[in-house]
């Protein structure tokens, strides 16, 4: 054992994975939040009970169906996107031609009424979902013990956020998206069907908040109240960020889990609100976000 | 472009021959209500629908008058009660300030009149929405109501964090005290009288910023910032003066009812608060006078009627926030305006 800055390695690194692990969040959510907003211009504040509907459908599949957490990696994304699909169909395809702020209010709504559901059956207390068992126990690496599950949630993100924008920034399809983005009636005038694609656009990206919630599930417990918190948080990640890159969000939420983490070892008071004083200076210096364009 | 041009011109004749006196009759017809209503309903929930509603009101001086959302209003409604309630109960401050090490700035003051415990909130609101009101205008629309809420949610760590604010017990038994030394405030009457007077003090007021010069430029700036900015309106700091004046209206929402309702706590500052006077403002009428003052009364008192259905307050408020954002996004009030074609 070895000490950086009088702080015990065991417990920097510690935190620091913590950090990662919180910023693969951040990044999975904050890339949903953005590929929502370019295709839709809303702002999905149900993105955080979403998440946590993830997590409840993985917590659902392995309770009554008795499928795994790789079953659920795979179906929980699918059920809430054609949730979050139901939900573009039915009322939020009306507002796009009003205001932004009515997107948010009506998502706020949502949210508000997902997570008072879900609390009225399940309680404010959390249920816990097991790590699998092929991923269970840990290496130790020599300066710290490192838990496989949670190596596995980093690398995974990490994954899912590359190939997210490998398919947005180098296929055809992510040109189409782009496109759209830009100029819709255009892109319709080509033939492409961009009301259907932002219906999928919408149901990806609430696919992507459900997978996080599947990979929180078994380290943080599942309960109704894990989104709310986390999405406001995951607000302030788009500020600094700047909505404009696919990359920069990526960075951005990584970034930011790690500073978070760093925080919580140096100045543990603080760990809470250091995202939001970051966000306060980044406004300062760079009012458009680290990546973003000027509107 | 154009035919945005062709509505604008033929709406604006038709508004300024209607304008009438609807608007005093409302208002004569509100005071009246809020006269008898004591008689017929608790008193403690009339006032403390008037402070939701002062605040509703100072939400919507921001989001129906200049175009600004701002999530985290409950930051200011929040702050200003623990302030308020600090100093009617306790009255020394302390700061704290860096000089190589964390040092505490001890003001030694007696509990404080509640007139001076009021301004003392309202100021520290007031001081915050400078802060909070500076740093979110400097990003436009969407971005405007993550900032808020950001903003707000880390200042509730602080509220969460800081020992002041008695942390999850929040500030109890808030003595009410004596109004300018000769008025008792422990008297339900009169102090049903003083909230009614700030209450309607603050509406008044929100009325004549409304319809002041500045509140035109606001007005403009909702409209059309560029085109405000090519008329050479340096619209930041119209956006900042009024979000500063909202915070500070909020702020006094918030310690007026801190000594109604005698507490000061967390759910204050929470974001649900935020999205509460959001729901108020939308329910009654975005952009009217008289919609958030309904809105606030709907709300408290669905509250107060449903309270039998405890944990179900929180999904029927998502479903009004669905059906009112979908369905009647110009609310009752702004509705009712429309039947009768008239502004309120």
């Amino acid at each position: 054992m070895f000490e950086i800055f009088g702080i015990p390695s065991q417990a920097l690194f510690g935190q620091l994975l913590i950090g990662l692990i919180n910023g693969s969040f951040y990044a999975v959510l904050s890339l949903g939040l953005a590929v929502i907003f370019g295709m839709l211009n809303i702002i999905n504040f149900s993105h955080g009970a979403q998440y946590m509907m993830g997590a409840f459908c993985a917590f659902f599949l392995l309770q009554y169906l008795g499928l795994n957490y790789w079953a659920a990696l795979v179906i929980a994304p699918i059920a809430v996107g054609i949730f979050g699909i139901v939900i573009e169909r039915t009322m939020l395809q009306w507002l796009y031609k009003l205001d932004h702020l009515y997107g948010l209010l009506l998502t706020f709504g949502l949210a508000l009424i997902i997570e008072g559901v879900f609390r009225n059956y399940f309680g404010a207390s959390g249920l816990p979902y097991a790590v699998p068992e092929s991923l269970r126990g840990g290496i130790n690496l020599g300066f710290m013990f490192l838990p496989i599950y949670r190596a596995w949630v980093v690398c995974f993100s990490l994954v899912v956020c590359l190939l997210t924008w490998y398919m947005i920034e180098r296929t055809k399809l992510g040109a189409y998206l782009r496109a759209a983005t830009e100029n819709p009636t255009i892109v319709r005038s080509f033939g492409v069907n961009v009301p259907r694609m932002i219906t999928l656009t919408y149901g990806f990206g609430v696919g992507l908040a459900a997978l996080a919630g599947v990979m929180a599930a078994p380290i943080y417990n599942v309960s109704p109240q894990m989104g709310a918190d986390l999405i406001i948080v995951v607000f302030a990640v788009v500020v600094i960020g700047g909505m404009g890159s696919i990359m920069g969000a990526i960075v951005t939420g990584f970034g930011l889990g790690v500073i978070e983490g760093l925080t919580k070892v140096f100045f543990p008071e603080a760990s809470n609100t250091v995202i939001f004083v970051i966000m306060a200076i980044v406004l300062l210096v760079r009012p458009a976000g680290l990546f973003g364009r000027r509107a | 472009m154009a035919q945005d041009l062709a509505q604008v011109e033929t709406v604006m004749p038709a508004e300024t021959e209607r304008k009438g006196h609807a608007i005093p009759i409302a208002f004569a017809i509100m005071v009246g209500l809020l006269l008898i209503a004591p008689y017929f309903v608790y008193p403690q929930i009339v006032m403390q629908a008037l402070c939701f509603a002062l605040f509703a009101c100072a939400f919507n001086l921001l989001i129906g008058y200049v175009g600004l959302l701002s999530f985290g209003h409950a930051l200011f409604f929040g702050w200003a009660s623990y302030v308020c309630a600090h100093l009617a109960k306790v009255g020394t401050v302390q700061l704290p300030y860096w000089l190589g090490s964390w040092k505490w700035l001890v003001i030694p003051m007696p509990p404080l009149p509640p007139e001076l415990a009021i301004l003392g909130g309202t100021a520290v609101a007031a001081l915050f929405g400078l802060i909070a009101g500076a740093l979110a205008i400097r990003r436009q629309g969407i971005y405007f109501a993550m900032i808020t809420l950001a903003l707000a949610q880390m200042m509730f760590f602080f509220a969460l964090q800081a020992k002041f604010t008695g942390g999850e017990d929040g500030i109890q038994a808030v003595p009410r005290g004596w109004l300018f030394g000769t008025f008792d405030l422990s008297r339900p009457a009169v102090l049903y009288g003083t909230v009614l007077c700030i209450f309607l003090l603050g509406f008044l007021l929100i009325y004549r910023i409304i319809h002041s010069p500045f509140g035109e430029v606001l007005k403009a700036i909702r409209e059309n910032e560029a085109r405000a900015i090519s008329l050479g309106y340096k619209t930041d700091r119209y956006k900042l003066v009024a979000f500063v004046l909202s915070a500070a209206l909020a702020g006094l929402a918030g310690s007026t009812k801190a000594l109604v309702v005698q507490l000061a706590s967390l759910t204050d500052v929470n974001w649900h608060m935020s999205g509460e006077v959001v729901l108020m403002t939308l329910v009654g009428g975005l952009g009217t006078i008289f919609g958030p003052v309904a809105g606030a009364f709907i709300i408290i008192a669905m509250q107060n009627f449903l309270s039998a259905l405890d944990q179900w307050v929180t999904v029927i408020q998502g479903v009004i926030f669905v059906i009112v954002v979908l369905l009647f996004r110009r609310g009752v009030v702004g509705e009712i305006a429309a039947l009768l074609r008239i502004k309120l």
